[in-house]
């Protein structure tokens, strides 16, 4: 456990010594303003609630989560490190771990810095709290989901621009999967069945519970073990172009 | 210390490193051999745990690299090749970061970062960034991780490459002053740091141990006995 504090804390002290982090930061409330208030209506909408905001919290995290992953295993393997780390007396699950967990904070601190927006939909009337809540523990899950992919591609390849490319190709399919012009689309032809066995795969679907305040014990489990597999393949591929 | 057992890796059709076998006890420092691409890289990754060997086996002070990693990798300090480290962070960051993964805390920590600072000679560095480095220092930052928790064992892959000459003796100096009561096994192409720093070595050529023994005993001048067992790249290619 203090193996995997030290790396993780090693690993977001690398955020901040470099401008990666406060670019992000400052790119990321730019979009998730700009959509929500803009592109998401907030005002005409005349509802207390920030449906606008969680709604294009897929489509943000898209982008930009890839950007804080790909460096994640890619960066470690082009300059050599891994090499470092690995002969450090750590069992190669944990440093996977240290490594997600850093950069999921990271993604939890950017989360807390829309702050603002739980002010302002509060001062302009009384939203439901505890849909709100259940939403920011979505849009964090759904965060790490997304994250837990771009650490697979990140070990996959020591080239970060190919990391990042495979890791949204990914995550755009868990999320296209539960879309509605997709999802409309392939109930023309397949049976109701199929449409709902596809759409089960998407991050969309396991996230709209969340939005509507509802804690769903099958969500929970869908982003977690997304998140675990995800992880479980990194160890696998580190393990795989170790072996030759 | 260190004990290697018919190792053998492949990549693919490549058998890169061919059953090597030989031992290192404390107190002796092994220099390791080889043209580029003899497989001397690989066989350091094999001995720290870093590559899983595809047969044979290396054992550090009893302990099965591959059976029980996390034990073998305490007792070894490692310089990888390029002396890979960290460049956003500042040497005494680094530093205090490989302690803590070896489990050095507080007081014990202080003592430790302090000893290697010393040892490396990188007092007046500490607190810039690891990339605004010299080669030199880097290289010596790089050691001074390996060194920091006072290792039983020593593998370094090509501890004097691109230093200076008067970098070049301290690390050979300290290799010998080391040397004394650990295991050290270190690669290079620099014939004349066999006989300033090794008690022994071993010439590798294609993966397979070609020639061994002590300084001495392989005969000199060395440079006639490394072009004498080893291929050069061109004949390699026919």
């Amino acid at each position: 456990m203090r193996l995997i504090w030290t790396i993780a804390k090693r690993e977001l002290a690398g955020y901040f010594t470099s401008p990666v982090a406060y670019v992000f930061l400052v790119i990321f409330l730019l979009l998730a303003g700009f959509f929500t208030f803009t592109a998401g209506n907030f005002f005409e909408r005349g509802e207390a609630s920030l449906a606008a905001f969680f709604g294009w919290h897929p489509w943000i995290y898209l982008v930009l989560v890839p950007a804080v992953g790909m460096r994640i295993w890619a960066e470690e393997r082009r300059s050599g490190t891994i090499e470092l780390l690995l002969t450090l007396p750590v069992a190669t699950w944990q440093a996977i771990v240290a490594k997600f967990l850093a950069s999921w904070l990271f993604l939890a601190l950017a989360l807390a810095l829309t702050f603002p927006m739980i002010v302002t939909v509060n001062l302009l009337g009384e939203p439901d709290n505890g849909i709100i809540a259940a939403g920011y523990l979505g849009s964090f899950l759904l965060a790490g989901a997304y994250l837990a992919v771009s650490c697979m591609t990140s070990a996959m390849t020591r080239n970060q621009v190919v990391a990042f490319i495979l890791s949204v190709v990914v995550c755009l399919f868990l999320l296209l999967a539960g879309f509605n012009p997709v999802t409309d689309l392939l109930a023309r032809w397949a049976s109701p069945a199929l449409v709902d066995t596809v759409a089960a795969f998407s991050v969309v679907t396991h996230f709209d519970g969340f939005q509507r305040g509802v804690i769903d014990a099958r969500d929970l489990a869908f982003f977690l073990s997304v998140i675990g597999f995800a992880l479980f393949a990194t160890g696998v591929v580190i393990r795989g172009h170790r072996a030759g | 210390m260190i004990r290697i057992e018919n190792l053998v890796k492949t990549f693919g059709a490549k058998r890169a490193v061919d059953g090597i076998s030989f031992e290192v006890a404390r107190g002796e420092v092994l220099g390791f051999l080889g043209p580029n691409g003899a497989g001397k890289s690989t066989t350091m990754r094999m001995i720290t745990g870093f590559m899983p060997p595809s047969a044979g086996r290396v054992t550090i002070g009893g302990h099965d690299v591959v059976e029980s990693p996390l034990e073998a990798k305490r007792l070894i300090g490692y310089l990888p090749e390029n002396a890979a480290s960290y460049p956003d962070m500042t040497v005494q960051g680094f530093l205090n970061f490989t302690a803590e993964m070896r489990g050095l805390r507080g007081s014990r920590k202080k003592q430790a970062v302090a000893r290697v600072v010393d040892l490396c000679f990188l007092g007046s560095v500490l607190r810039q960034s690891i990339d605004t480095l010299s080669k030199g220092y880097k290289h010596r930052t790089c050691l001074a991780q390996a060194l920091i928790h006072d290792p039983e064992v020593l593998i370094m892959d090509e501890p004097t490459d691109g230093l200076d000459p008067n970098q070049k003796h301290e690390v050979r100096n300290l290799i010998r002053e080391i040397g004394r009561t650990k295991a050290i096994i270190f690669s290079t192409h620099i014939l004349e740091e066999v006989d300033a720093a090794c008690t022994r070595a071993i010439i590798i050529d294609r993966g397979r141990i070609v020639a061994s023994g002590t300084p001495d005993e392989l005969g000199r001048p060395l440079e006639d006995v490394f072009r004498r067992v080893t291929l050069p790249d061109t004949a390699k290619a026919a």
